[in-house]
């Protein structure tokens, strides 16, 4: 159609739009405000994650999962090494477990209050903003307490974590649950009654089930539109199946049931993270397994066969070798069930690392979200996906 | 620890394909809670439409390709597997369907009229592996750029490979990450 004729203007949205988080870029098709029609591009971070991997040892893939989600890098660091302890038959002690299964809930808070932090503050809310992002801080803290980083965590290891928690962590984990909760419900205060938010999120972005399904949306996105599916509940990895927790689920499936399910969820994780508290076992953190687990330095640094051991896991060619075959493992990250499929050739290196990413299926439907509403709609839509680009683009 | 694989035991699902599709049914596994089939490249649509009308698997999962050119872990019987991942949310079975595809023709039918899900999966495993899907609306790159030749993730295609995008503004002056020629680059 000639120019002249055309009815509709297009608009690029992105991919250097404050909005958009710098990474994502939207071609709409406007017809005055309504968004007639649309195209998203992603891959702005793309950076080669699973190529690189293949050319690492298999201990070497674990700061590179700290960037897939970077803002809750632990569920991806555990979830990697969960897949390959799968593929040896390892067994992680039971404190393992349960440090692991702690520190994955603290990140799935610090997670959801991002996201709900940044969707209220694309729509003026700036001070829910602030006081998430300061909550959030005081979590960080703990986590660096725990892992000596507040987001490249580097944390899990494969047949176990890097080091068991501090006392400072221990002592101070109660208190940072108790502002959690209290920095949620003020925030609520200002939002869920909102006539302005509400006006800004009831019946905006919604997805069906059946849309959700035929997407393959899991997660906060797939629960809000009513798919009863958490792979925690599920398909229980760690400890979840000696947790009580609940899986909140909302109706419409809109952008204001998705943040409230957030809310709801970064409930659920507190309760898990107390129950952690309460039931957690003393003993290592690490399996003693010659395969994967490196000798105490005090050890290696004294006798002879701890110092082979060292450096028969460290050498090129040597290492951890899970044998030739292949594993898929799925958890439930903030967005979503992250699975690991994974292909051993049986020797350092592993042959084949595919991550599902969560967040790259509720991109794939943004288009059917924005579609037909307004475009200033589209803000908020995209703010409930909780895009992270790290694992979107790998 | 139980074993990971049970090679050994095909699962319901096997025999229920098996009976419906004999000569498109290769082999199958368990890898508990999924299980694995071996399929013929061409089949998986009409295998994938009877999983989801029939047997209610409602969702494509995964969907991506394995390179074995020059797998050391034995023998493959064509370079590239692809790999689907279909789960039921109703009664929580998960499969795991896998089809080898030779070099020489690398395409298989495409999943898209049957899973939203597919459309994106199907144009990521084109853009990194060059595997190509028979039906796709619009097959075309969605992680790199259009310009881009080549697959990133084909196990020949060199890790420190570059395309630079921009021309040199500066011509003479090495490009990002090149040797200066004092120190024996060109």
């Amino acid at each position: 159609m000639p120019e002249a004729e055309k009815t509709t203007m297009h608009v690029n949205m992105g991919p250097a739009h404050p909005a958009m988080h710098g990474t994502i870029h939207i071609g709409l098709e406007l017809e005055g405000e309504r968004v007639r029609g649309s195209e998203v591009e992603i891959g702005y971070l793309h950076r080669a994650f699973e190529k690189t991997v293949e050319n690492r040892t298999w201990n070497q893939a674990i700061p590179y999962t700290d960037r897939l989600n970077y803002v809750s890098p632990v569920i991806n660091n555990v979830g990697y090494a969960l897949a390959v302890e799968k593929m040896m038959g390892i067994e992680v002690p039971e404190r393992g477990v349960w440090i692991r299964m702690a520190l994955c809930e603290l990140s799935r808070v610090t997670d959801h209050l991002t996201c709900n932090g940044a969707m209220a503050m694309e729509l003026g809310a700036l001070t829910v903003f602030v006081w998430f992002i300061k909550a959030r801080e005081i979590l960080y803290g703990l986590l660096e307490e725990a892992t000596g980083a507040r987001l490249t965590v580097s944390w899990a290891r494969i047949g176990g974590v890097t080091g068991d928690l501090t006392e400072k962590f221990l002592a101070g984990l109660p208190e940072a649950i108790k502002m959690t909760r209290q920095t949620v419900a003020e925030g609520n205060k200002l939002l869920v009654n909102n006539r302005i938010f509400i006006d800004r999120t009831r019946g905006i972005g919604a997805l069906t089930r059946d849309e959700v399904v035929s997407h393959a949306i899991t997660g906060p996105l797939g629960r809000a539109s009513g798919l009863n599916y958490d792979v925690r509940r599920d398909l229980p990895y760690l400890a979840y199946d000696q947790v009580k927790f609940e899986v909140p689920l909302g109706v419409n499936g809109d952008v204001y049931d998705r943040f409230m399910v957030r809310v709801n969820e970064i409930e659920q994780s507190l309760r898990i993270i107390e129950q952690c508290l309460e039931k957690l076992p003393a003993g290592p953190v690490s399996a003693d397994d010659q395969r994967v687990t490196l000798p105490a330095k005090t050890q290696v640094y004294t006798e002879m066969d701890p110092l082979i051991h060292h450096f028969k896991l460290l050498m090129p060619g040597h290492g951890i070798r899970p044998p030739a075959g292949e594993v898929y493992q799925a958890v439930e990250g903030a967005n979503g069930e992250l699975g690991f499929y994974i292909v051993s050739g049986g020797t350092d290196r592993p042959w084949r690392v595919r991550v599902r990413p969560p967040c790259f299926f509720p991109m794939s439907a943004l288009s059917k979200m924005i579609e037909g509403g307004l475009v200033a709609d589209v803000v908020p839509a995209f703010g409930s996906i909780n895009m992270i680009a790290g694992e979107l683009d790998r | 620890m139980a074993p990971v694989v049970d090679q050994g035991s095909a699962g319901p699902l096997f025999q229920e394909l098996k009976g419906k599709f004999a000569r498109d049914i290769r082999a199958g596994w368990q890898e508990p809670p999924i299980e694995v089939i071996v399929i013929a490249k061409n089949s998986v649509a009409r295998v994938a439409r009877h999983l989801r009308d029939v047997l209610g698997f409602d969702a494509l999962m995964d969907l991506t390709v394995v390179d074995y050119l020059g797998y050391p872990g034995g023998k493959k019987p064509a370079r590239f597997e692809a790999v689907w991942y279909l789960q039921s949310f109703g009664s929580g079975r998960r499969v795991r369907l896998k089809a080898a595809v030779p070099d020489t023709d690398p395409v298989v039918p495409s999943l898209t009229p049957l899973f939203a899900s597919a459309n994106w999966l199907e144009r990521e495993a084109w853009d990194m592996f060059g595997v190509g899907f028979k039906g796709h609306p619009g097959l075309k790159r969605i992680l790199m750029y259009e310009e881009f030749s080549g697959h990133p993730l084909r196990k020949d295609y060199p890790l420190k490979e570059q395309q630079p995008r921009v021309e040199q503004i500066h011509p003479g002056v090495p490009p990002f990450g090149a040797r200066p020629k004092a120190l024996g680059g060109e």
